[in-house]
């Protein structure tokens, strides 16, 4: 019903395909070259981590995989990231349902008859995956109670911010606040990537799409993004927490472990960077998310029990600017005339840290 | 022996629900249906019950729970009306694709716009084509009987196809009548423990459902939907037949009254065909002519040979639907049964009407003149129009 | 591609197999899938236009480069990343942008 996009990811990879070998291979150089220093600095960062936490980084990595490879995503695509990532907090013990609203990750990742999850899956339509997971979660609770299943089961739903934003956030709403011993993930790359990267409510303002096109009267979308973790916050549910992709994955570990296993309603925003959408070069994955999470576009906070908790904060806060500059969707703010929007988009940065400061200190 | 009772329809299908005592129930308030959860509800508070509720914030919702709490091994009931199931529609036909056996009370109201709240068959008919099995009754007595076969038709692993219970609004769902119940037990045993051979919660295997199924499967896929349905027609006749055994009522696709000397019929769904059988019994009384009904009871899938057999030799049909499909050229029945017989060869003058939209009240009266207008049909074979309606006014 | 059959038993199941070209009974009923991961056997290794290229010698076993392929495709075994999964690979160079010590090198093509 709503997706389109077979043909835009093979549209993509044909792209890649087509593109010289040869300036993909120099500009992946350049690249490597300038983020290797500092990760030889972060590696070493995170074994001081390791000492102080519960977090063992290799025995996190060494967990059996639960997203199979041979997926249809893009290649670079922060999607699977983020599902790798949280699937990884299950214990390994425990068997999981995974639900999917419409969205690239389910027509990628269960393309008749090729499914990539090692647990069972179900998707359903692109506005209901809360309700959807709802159902499965209940059966659970009776077939348990009348001792049909013996085992345990945690249940962990992914949406876009498509499904979730907007088409699905009733049927979200209704399951978070019913409280069912859930996790909605959204992975939020901030478009409808699916159907070919139209705006959603959590389209950042200014980002040009193909629905909220630049052109010489517009200056792509005009609206605010929609502060959607601070809305399941609202609705007085045991866990809601927003991340991304640390270099080490601590923060969305962590994270995603509490959401699983906090009995009752929980809920993650994960950014996950498109490629494709966002236009940068795949393998900037990490250095787009890093630029996001040190500007505080992107803060990492978590809300336990109606405590709102910062995670972190930037030694130096680095400018919008430095995040927006890495990306073809706000290039043209950095043409003639830009320089007020981009002051724009620093001013909405600073007031919703600052508001998120105040949450977290008070 | 049975139970007497005095129930309304809702009532006989929460008492049924009871009995069957399913795993999930998620549904969302809606005038006529809206007492079936209420009920349920009730039963669950009192524990009377295992199921569980889940207070869905819309029916898109209910349905889409449903789908999830079905596929993950529950047997899951919900119920609805008008423009509750209009908001399900896609879901329907992900259920159906899904082959999930989830049963639905429906009690049928018009749709929208205008709103309105009273019988007619408009949010059923408008799903005809989504998948699920369509069952009607004439009474709360047929609503009860036919809601307890509803499981063991949608589970029988040759089926596996959701199924809706139709009941006509306030008619048969607030209206109470005499009814003939069937102990717990009885009940228990002829709907049996609901074992799905594959779902989400399976220990031993993992599943996945619901893919992207690229144009080289989809085709496929549908052709396995209308086999199902297919062999839907053979159990829902199996079934009739164990629930007959149990009961001594007698179900099939149809209820033919009068039929066997008919010259004269009238084809119709549901309530109406009580208001029908007095016409055809005062006709037959003071005239002689030979007029007799058809009632369908299984409307998906759609028992076109057996339905063309046993018209095929009358002198002319009169086919009455409750709901407008707006082709202009008639209603969802009468094409259907104009197909029937087309496909049999047969003479008869077939004549459609609209009637009852949005709980207009039809009378023995305008069914009798139903049959005078069939019989000067059959003398002239000249219909006045194709496409009438029954107690419209006109200027 | 192997994939069960809904009614068979799992001998039956191993012979079944689905691709576009099998008939309409051989559909699970209700495109459901019975076994865990068969995406394995779909291989997007061959999208890839360019490839990483693992060091070992220069390799600290650090595994930055694990969470970040979006393609599962940086096999662990024992706390120690093997050799890289070719057969799904996309080849979009995040792993070798994140290694720390110049163990994963990108080249052109396969």
């Amino acid at each position: 019903m709503y997706f389109t996009s077979l043909v835009s990811v093979t549209l993509f990879h044909r792209l890649l395909r087509n593109r010289a070998g040869e300036s993909v291979a120099t500009e992946h150089f350049i690249f490597l070259l300038a983020s290797r220093i500092q990760n030889a600095e972060k590696f070493d960062e995170m074994k001081g981590n390791e000492m102080e936490t519960a977090y063992n980084y290799k025995e996190v990595m060494s967990r059996r995989e639960r997203l199979a490879p041979g997926h249809r995503m893009c290649a670079g695509c922060g999607g699977t990231v983020a599902v790798r990532a949280v699937l990884r907090a299950l214990h390994p013990e425990d068997k999981a349902v995974v639900g999917n609203a419409t969205g690239c990750l389910e027509v990628s990742t269960f393309m008749y008859p090729y499914t990539a999850y090692e647990d069972s899956y179900i998707h359903n339509a692109f506005e209901n995956a809360g309700a959807t997971m709802s159902g499965v979660e209940t059966a659970y609770r009776v077939l348990r109670k009348k001792g049909k299943i013996g085992e345990e089961y945690k249940f962990i739903t992914f949406g876009g911010d498509g499904g979730t934003y907007d088409i699905g956030f009733q049927s979200l709403s209704g399951a978070m606040e019913r409280g069912h011993d859930m996790v909605y993930v959204c992975y939020d790359n901030g478009a409808y990537m699916n159907t070919g990267t139209q705006r959603s409510s959590a389209t950042p303002q200014f980002a040009d799409t193909t629905t909220t096109p630049a052109g010489t009267v517009s200056k792509g979308k005009v609206q605010i993004r929609k502060d959607l973790a601070a809305i399941m916050a609202e609705h007085h549910i045991p866990y809601v927490a927003q991340t991304t992709f640390t270099s080490n994955f601590k923060d969305l570990h962590t994270k995603a472990e509490k959401a699983i296993y906090t009995k009752g309603a929980a809920f993650l925003n994960v950014m996950s960077p498109c490629p494709r959408g966002w236009g940068y070069e795949p393998a900037e994955l990490m250095n787009i998310c890093k630029l996001a999470v040190e500007s505080c576009y992107w803060p990492l906070y978590e809300v336990v029990d109606g405590k709102w908790i910062l995670n972190y904060e930037p030694k130096n806060k680095l400018p919008v600017e430095d995040f927006l500059r890495t990306q073809k969707r706000f290039k043209h703010l950095f043409t003639p005339g830009g320089e007020e929007l981009i002051a724009q988009c620093q001013a909405e940065v600073d007031r919703r840290w600052e508001e998120l400061r105040r949450k977290c200190e008070a | 022996m049975a139970i007497r009772e005095r129930l309304s329809g809702n009532e006989a299908v929460a008492y049924a629900i009871r009995q069957i005592n399913p795993d999930v129930m998620p549904a969302f308030p809606i005038t006529p249906s809206t007492e079936i959860p209420q009920y349920v509800a009730n039963y669950i508070a009192n524990g009377k019950v295992d199921t569980e509720f889940i207070h869905v914030e819309s029916e898109h919702s209910a349905m889409s729970a449903a789908v999830g709490a079905s596929a993950a091994g529950a047997r899951v009931v919900t119920a609805t009306s008008s423009c509750g199931m209009a908001l399900m529609w896609e879901e329907l036909y992900v259920a159906a694709s899904d082959r999930l056996p989830v049963v639905m009370a429906l009690v049928n109201r018009a749709l929208s716009g205008p709103i309105n709240i009273n019988a007619d068959h408009s949010d059923s008919m408008g799903a005809r084509d989504s998948g699920w099995i369509q069952i009607y009754a004439e009474s709360n007595q047929e609503v009860y009987d036919n809601f307890l076969q509803a499981y063991p038709i949608a589970e029988h692993e040759a089926v596996h196809l959701p199924v809706m219970i139709c009941q006509d609004g306030f008619i048969t769902s607030h209206g109470v009548e005499n009814i003939l119940l069937v102990e717990d037990e009885k009940v228990k045993e002829f709907v049996g423990e609901y074992c799905p051979a594959h779902y989400l919660l399976n220990e031993k295997e993992p599943m996945a459902l619901g893919p992207y199924a690229v144009s080289s499967y989809y085709m496929e896929t549908k052709r396995g939907q209308r086999e199902a349905m297919k062999n839907a027609r053979r159990v829902i006749l199996e079934v009739a037949e164990r629930f007959e055994k149990m009961t001594g009522r007698k179900y099939g696709f149809f209820e033919e009254y009068r039929m066997e000397d008919a010259e004269y019929v009238i084809v119709i769904i549901g309530s109406a065909a009580g208001t029908c059988r007095a016409a055809v019994d005062h006709i037959r009384k003071e005239s002689g002519k030979k007029v007799g009904l058809l009632k369908i009871r299984v409307f998906r899938p759609f028992p076109e040979e057996e339905l063309a057999e046993a018209l095929r030799d009358k002198k002319a049909v009169a086919v009455l639907d409750r709901s407008e499909m707006f082709s202009a050229t008639g209603g969802p029945l009468g094409t259907e049964v104009r197909s029937a017989l087309y496909g049999a060869k047969s003479r008869a003058e077939v004549v459609n009407y609209f009637y009852g939209l949005g709980g207009r009240d039809i009378t023995v009266e305008d069914f009798e003149e139903v049959y005078t207008k069939l019989e000067k049909l059959a003398e002239t074979h000249k219909a006045e129009d194709m496409y009438d309606y029954i107690g419209l006014r006109e200027r | 591609m192997a994939v069960p059959y809904r009614k068979g038993n799992s001998d039956q199941m191993k012979r079944n197999d689905i691709n576009e070209r099998s008939p309409w009974q051989d559909i699970t009923e209700g495109n459901q899938i019975y076994e865990p991961a068969t995406s394995r056997r779909f291989e997007t290794g061959e999208w890839r236009v360019s490839t990483p290229v693992y060091k070992k010698e220069k390799c600290r076993q650090c595994l930055l480069c694990v969470p970040v392929c979006p393609d599962s495709s940086i096999p662990v075994s024992e706390g120690k990343r093997g050799e890289f999964d070719y057969d799904h690979c996309k080849g979009c160079g995040i792993c070798a942008a994140v290694c720390p010590f110049g163990a994963i090198g990108m080249k052109e093509g396969k």
